[in-house]
């Protein structure tokens, strides 16, 4: 039997066995459906999955091996991707309209975050076996994974935040609290002590102590922008890789052309960057002082890295046209950028900050390295 | 709301004149931006379905004009900063007829 598969996969793809799978990744192709495997070391594309249904705003999840992606699609999709034979290994159609997931810290559960009907599910990561159904009271955001075996996540419409923990056969949901009007997006700190979640409906933060439960949660930037009329938000910030960096959060103003420095500590804003539009992602450079900003439509064919120490724009990049997204390779080196309208992911040294390679994809949205299966929170 | 419909009825042309280059550029516009809280299909996401179906009942000069201000209180922002009332009144002929 197992000579048997073992041909058979090398029929399906010649490198099976040779290839390692650490510096892949994969690239949404969010108007086609489909997913470009992409090689970081070569800088190139290796290969392409098909077949996934809707993907705007898609996002994934890896397994621990770095071997299987889990992609959350907006039709309610659930797709394992297999990066060694470039194939779909199973995929659920688990939901009407879902926005992300996450993976358990023990890599057996895949979190899926549901728009309609509202509320959050959740898979055996190995077959994709329905394990829990817990609806909410509308649109769930923010979903994370929290050590133990735990999953966070915030409901749009109530403002109600949640705990769940599946380290034991009954999993137990608890309400944590409520971060207030219109919670958009939620992050989990990289030592998973605080989960901060985001508002649109009223200005704020609020953030919850997963150390401690039982703190009140504490609200804060309450009051950013009080002098000035907000602008129209033509696309919702993410916050999923929120930077954390030289002891602060570095926040997207929802409406506004800023960047708000607060100190992680007291929770209080220590500083304001004005940049070249509404802040989409804001991504700390690994293992640097930086901070990487794209913007929302329709000032989204521009890149800026701040300095973290002097709250600076130290660099303007145009790497093409609506630039979605940037992905760091882990230590730094590189940054790869998706422009949708050019077709194109770019390839940028941080050193240098010039580009050096760059490779074709059709409208290119999420980027995402396997080393993410290491991250706690995404 | 019925008087808003008949007040942007009168307001608006029944059909709008848009350069099909510009056309191209709002057809983009509608699946990738409008995607992104519509859905590329436009079966919803953060926003409504925007599909003909669920469209069915409404006016395009109403739908033109929630395009133009948006729905204050929502995550719908008003588009006028970016748009013409033709090309917003072009937008919403185009969702009601869509595939």
């Amino acid at each position: 039997m197992r000579p048997l598969i073992l041909s058979l996969l090398l029929l399906a793809a010649p490198a099976f066995g040779q290839t390692a799978t650490g510096d892949l990744g994969l690239v949404i192709e969010r108007a086609t459906g489909s997913l470009v495997l992409i090689d970081r070391s070569d800088r190139a594309a290796v290969g392409r999955i098909e077949g996934l249904g809707d993907l705007s705003h898609a996002t994934m999840t890896y397994s621990p091996d770095e071997r299987f992606a889990y992609v959350f699609g907006r039709d309610g999709g659930l797709t394992k991707v297999d990066l060694l034979t470039q194939t779909i290994a199973a995929r659920t159609v688990q939901a009407g309209n879902s926005i992300g997931g996450a993976i358990s810290d023990d890599g057996r559960l895949v979190a899926v975050s549901n728009y309609e009907p509202g509320g959050v599910k959740v898979f055996d990561a190995d077959t994709l076996a329905l394990v829990a159904d817990i609806p909410a009271a509308g649109k769930t955001i923010g979903l994370v994974d929290v050590p133990g075996r735990r999953f966070a996540w915030a409901v749009w419409d109530t403002g109600e935040v949640f705990l769940s923990d599946f380290s034991s056969p009954d999993p137990v949901v608890t309400m944590i609290g409520n971060a207030g009007k219109n919670p958009f997006d939620a992050v989990l700190t990289d030592d998973a002590h605080t989960f901060l979640v985001g508002l649109f409906g009223e200005k704020g933060v609020t953030a919850f102590d997963l150390w401690t439960p039982d703190t009140p949660p504490q609200k804060f930037l309450t009051d950013y922008g009080k002098t000035g009329e907000d602008m129209p938000v033509y696309k919702m910030p993410h916050l999923q890789s929120w930077a954390f960096t030289e002891g602060q959060y570095a926040l997207p103003a929802v409406g506004r052309h800023e960047i708000l420095w607060v100190d992680r500590i007291s929770q209080t804003q220590t500083a304001t960057t004005p940049v070249h539009g509404q802040p989409v992602f804001i991504i700390a450079q690994p293992a640097s002082p930086y901070v990487w900003v794209n913007f929302a439509t329709p000032l989204n064919d521009v890149v800026q890295v701040v300095d973290s120490r002097s709250h600076e724009v130290v660099a303007t990049l145009t790497p093409g046209k609506a630039i979605l997204h940037m992905e760091f390779a882990p230590r730094g080196a590189e940054v790869w950028i998706s422009s949708r309208d050019d077709n194109k992911v770019l390839i940028y040294d941080t050193k240098t900050r010039e580009k050096v390679g760059e490779i074709a994809a059709e409208s290119p949205s999420g980027i995402f390295f396997t080393a993410r299966a290491h991250q706690t929170g995404l | 709301m019925r008087s808003l419909l008949a007040l942007c009825l009168a307001a608006m042309p029944a059909v709008a004149e848009v350069p099909p280059d510009r056309a191209r550029a709002l057809e983009h516009m509608v699946l990738q931006d409008c995607g992104s809280c519509h859905g590329l299909t436009m079966k919803g996401g953060l926003g409504r379905p925007l599909t003909p179906d669920a469209l069915a009942h409404a006016e395009p000069g109403g739908l033109a004009l929630i395009i133009l201000d948006g729905i204050p209180g929502t995550a719908m922002p008003p588009w006028r900063p970016l748009l013409t009332e033709d090309e917003a009144l072009w937008i919403a002929s185009y969702l009601k007829s869509k595939d």
